[in-house]
C-alpha cells in the first residue's frame, strides 16, 4: 500500500521528532481503520442477514473505485458526483448478485455460497482487467492541500477520509436504529424466524442489505483511492483484512466491525512503522492466527458461532 | 437395456480403469506434438493436488482455501533443497512431502478448531501468509525473482526426466498412485468417518468419531498431496516464483473439483482434464479465463452442484432405481421396495 510510503516521506520531511512521528502514526491508523471499518461493515451486515461470507465484497470495492475513476477522469465529473455515481452502480451490482446468485442458493449447503461468491469475485476482476488493463492508476482528488495543525502535516484527503467514513457510519447507525426499514434489517440479523413471524419480507431485506454493503464499499473505495492506487486486484488484500476484522469483532456485529477496523488500522500503522514495512500486510493475519489460536470464537463474540 | 445403459454400465466396471490407463500410456504415441504431452503431464500434476483438495473439501466438507499455498510449499522446499543446498532430487522430494504434512499439521490443529465460514476465511489468510512469506523472505526463497535451474528428477542413469515423455510417465505413475490411495481412503472406515463429518459434526461426534483427529488427518493428507504435487511441478517446470502461491491457483483447483464432481473419486481427474484442455483450446483465454470460469462456478453450484461425475452417478442411480422399481412392480404390483433406490445409491457411491 502506497499511503504508508507517503506518510513516511511526509513525516521525514517534518524532521524526526518522536512525538510528531507518533502522532502521524495515530493519524495513519485512524485513516486505515476508518476505511477498513467501512468495508468490514458491509461484509458484516451481509453476513448477519444471509450468513454468507461474501468473498466478492472486495471486488465490489474495486468496481466502486473504477466507476469513480472513470466518472472523474473520462467524464470530467466532480469528485462528489463520482462518489454518488459509484455508490449507485455498485449498489445495483450488489443487488444483482443477491438476486441472481445468492438467492437461488439460499437452501444450498454453505460451501456452495462461498464458491459462488469466489466465482463472482473472479469474474468481476477479470472483466475489469480486460476492459481497463492491469496497470496501476492514480485517482485525482480536489483535496490536495496539506493542512498544518499544531506542527503536524495532515493531507486534506486523510481528514476527508476520517470524517467521511465516520459520518457514513453515523448515518448507517441512525438508519438502522431510527427507521422502520432499518429495524427490519436488525430484526432479521437478530432472529430470522422471529422476523418472518412479524411479517418481514426476507427478499426485500436481503436486497436492501446488499445495496447498503455496495454503497459502503463504493464510498470507501472513492475516499481511499486518491491516496492509494486503482488496479484490478486492489480488493484482494482489503477483503481479507475485512474478514479478519469481522472475525475479531464477531461476525454480524456492527460495533465489532468498527472497533475491529480501528484495531487492525492502528496495528498496521504502528507495526509497519516501528517493526517492518515489508511485513506490514502480514500483521493483520498474524494477529488473527494468534487470537484464534487462543480464543477460537473471536474476541467479542458471545454464544455459539 | 439400451446402448446408453450399456455404456454407462461399462464406466462402472474395473475394465474401465484398464482402458483409461492404457489410453494414458498410449497418449504420447498419438499426441500431435511434444507440447501436448507436456500439457498432459502438467494436468496430471495438478490433478494430484486436486485429489488432495477433494479429501478435505469433498469428503470432509471443509473448504480449504490455503491449498495453493501448500502446493507452493512443496515446490519451494524441493527447489530450495536442490538448488541452494545441493540435495538429490528424490531426497528433496521426500522432504517436500514431509514438509507439506508437517506444515499441514500445524495449520490444521489451529484452523480446524474453527467451523465452516471461519475455517474458510482462516485458511484464506493462511494461504496469504504463505504467499507473503515466500514473496518477502528473500534470504530463503529468493523473493520475487523466484528460483531457477531446478534439477529434473534423477533417473539414476536409466531415464532422462528432462525429456518430456519420460516425465509424462512419471507424472502418470504418481497420478495413478494418488487415485489408488484416494480410492482406498474413500472406501475405508476413515473415508466413511470423513463423510459423516461432512454431513454433520454433531452426527459424527455422536457416532463416536473423534472430530478433531479425523479432520486434522484429512487436512494433513490433503496438504501432503498438495506438496507432493508442488514438488513434481517444480521438477517439471524447473522454474518457480511467488506466483505459485497465489490464491488464484486455489480457485483454479476449486473449479477443477467442482466441474469434475466434488466428493467423487474420478471427479478431480475429469475436472482437471476438461478444464485444462478447454483452456488449451481457447488459448486467447489464458489471461482472462476467469471471465468464463467465474460465471461457470456460479452456474455449476446453482444448477449442477455435483459436477460431471456426480451428475452421471446420480443419473445412473435414478435409472437403475427406476428399472428396479419397474421390474419389481411387474413381479409384484402391490409390493414396492422402498429400499432399492437407497441401495443402488450406495452401490454407486462405492464405485465412485
Amino acid at each position: 500500500m502506497q499511503d504508508h510510503a507517503n506518510s513516511v516521506a511526509a513525516s521525514q520531511y517534518r524532521g524526526g521528532i518522536a512525538l510528531d512521528l507518533f502522532l502521524q502514526q495515530v493519524l495513519n491508523g485512524l485513516t486505515l481503520g476508518s476505511i477498513y471499518g467501512l468495508v468490514a461493515l458491509g461484509l458484516t451486515l451481509v453476513y448477519g442477514i444471509l450468513h454468507v461470507p461474501n468473498f466478492a465484497h472486495g471486488a465490489l470495492y474495486m468496481v466502486g473505485a473504477y466507476v469513480s475513476y472513470i466518472t472523474m477522469v473520462d467524464f470530467g465529473a466532480n469528485y462528489w458526483i463520482a462518489m454518488i455515481a459509484s455508490a449507485i452502480s455498485v449498489a445495483v451490482l450488489a443487488v444483482l448478485c443477491e438476486r441472481l446468485v445468492f438467492n437461488p442458493l439460499r437452501e444450498a449447503p454453505p460451501i456452495h455460497d462461498k464458491i459462488a461468491a469466489i466465482g463472482i469475485m473472479l469474474f468481476l476482476e477479470a472483466m475489469v482487467q480486460m476492459k481497463f488493463g492491469a496497470e496501476f492508476r492514480r485517482m485525482p482528488t480536489p483535496y490536495t492541500d496539506i493542512l498544518d495543525v499544531a506542527g503536524m502535516t495532515i493531507p486534506a484527503q486523510r481528514v476527508l477520509i476520517i470524517i467521511g467514513a465516520f459520518a457514513l457510519m453515523a448515518v448507517l447507525h441512525l438508519f438502522l436504529k431510527k427507521t422502520m426499514t432499518g429495524s427490519t434489517i436488525v430484526a432479521m440479523a437478530q432472529n430470522r424466524e422471529g422476523a418472518f413471524l412479524v411479517g418481514i419480507d426476507a427478499n426485500r431485506v436481503a436486497m436492501m442489505t446488499f445495496a447498503i454493503s455496495g454503497v459502503l464499499a463504493a464510498v470507501g473505495a472513492t475516499l481511499f483511492a486518491p491516496i492509494n492506487l486503482v488496479y484490478p486486484a486492489m480488493g484482494h488484500l482489503l477483503i481479507m483484512k475485512a474478514f479478519v476484522i469481522i472475525i475479531l469483532g464477531g461476525m454480524g456485529s456492527i460495533p465489532g466491525a468498527i472497533v475491529g477496523g480501528l484495531i487492525i488500522g492502528f496495528a498496521e500503522a504502528f507495526g509497519g512503522f516501528y517493526i517492518s514495512t515489508d511485513y506490514k500486510d502480514i500483521i493483520a493475519f498474524a494477529l488473527l492466527v494468534l487470537i484464534l489460536s487462543v480464543k477460537p470464537t473471536g474476541l467479542f463474540t458471545k454464544g455459539v458461532r | 437395456m439400451n446402448a446408453l445403459q450399456k455404456i454407462s454400465d461399462f464406466f462402472m466396471t474395473p475394465a474401465m480403469k484398464i482402458v483409461l490407463i492404457v489410453a494414458a500410456v498410449l497418449f504420447p504415441f498419438v499426441a500431435g506434438n511434444e507440447y501436448q504431452i507436456y500439457v498432459m503431464a502438467l494436468a496430471f500434476v495438478w490433478a494430484i493436488a486436486v485429489y488432495g483438495m477433494n479429501i478435505i473439501t469433498g469428503l470432509c466438507g471443509q473448504l480449504n482455501l490455503a491449498h495453493g499455498g501448500f502446493f507452493a510449499i512443496g515446490a519451494y522446499v524441493l527447489a530450495i533443497l536442490t538448488v541452494d543446498h545441493g540435495w538429490g532430487f528424490w531426497w528433496a522430494f521426500v522432504a517436500a512431502g514431509v514438509a507439506g504434512a508437517g506444515f499441514g499439521f500445524l495449520a490444521g490443529i489451529v484452523s480446524l478448531r474453527l467451523k465452516e465460514h471461519y475455517f474458510a476465511i482462516f485458511t484464506l489468510c493462511v494461504g496469504f501468509i504463505i504467499y507473503l512469506l515466500i514473496d518477502k523472505w528473500e534470504e530463503l526463497t529468493h523473493g520475487a525473482l523466484g528460483i531457477i535451474n531446478i534439477p529434473a528428477p534423477n533417473g539414476f542413469g536409466l531415464v532422462d526426466f528432462t525429456e518430456t515423455t519420460p516425465f509424462y510417465y512419471l507424472a502418470l505413475t504418481f497420478m495413478v498412485l494418488s487415485v489408488w490411495l484416494a480410492a482406498r481412503i474413500t472406501n475405508s472406515l476413515l473415508g466413511r468417518s470423513f463423510r459423516a463429518i461432512r454431513i454433520s459434526d454433531d452426527l459424527a461426534a455422536s457416532l463416536g468419531i473423534n472430530l478433531m483427529r479425523n479432520k486434522v488427518l484429512a487436512f494433513v493428507l490433503s496438504t501432503t498431496y498438495a506438496s507432493v504435487a508442488g514438488a513434481l511441478y517444480a521438477g517439471l517446470v524447473r522454474f518457480i516464483g511467488p506466483a505459485e502461491a497465489d490464491v488464484v491457483h486455489t480457485f483454479d483447483m476449486i473449479t477443477y473439483l467442482l466441474v469434475g464432481g466434488i466428493g467423487t473419486l474420478m471427479g478431480p481427474l475429469v475436472g482437471t482434464m476438461v478444464i485444462t484442455w478447454l483452456t488449451q483450446s481457447l488459448q486467447f483465454l489464458e489471461e482472462y479465463r476467469m471471465i468464463v470460469f467465474g460465471p461457470l462456478l456460479v452456474v455449476l453450484v446453482i444448477f449442477f452442484p455435483r459436477g460431471v461425475v456426480g451428475s452421471f452417478l446420480g443419473w445412473r442411480a435414478r435409472r437403475m432405481a427406476a428399472a428396479q422399481d419397474a421390474g419389481k412392480s411387474q413381479e409384484n404390483a402391490k409390493k414396492k421396495s422402498p429400499t432399492s433406490p437407497v441401495a443402488t445409491n450406495r452401490e454407486a457411491g462405492n464405485h465412485a
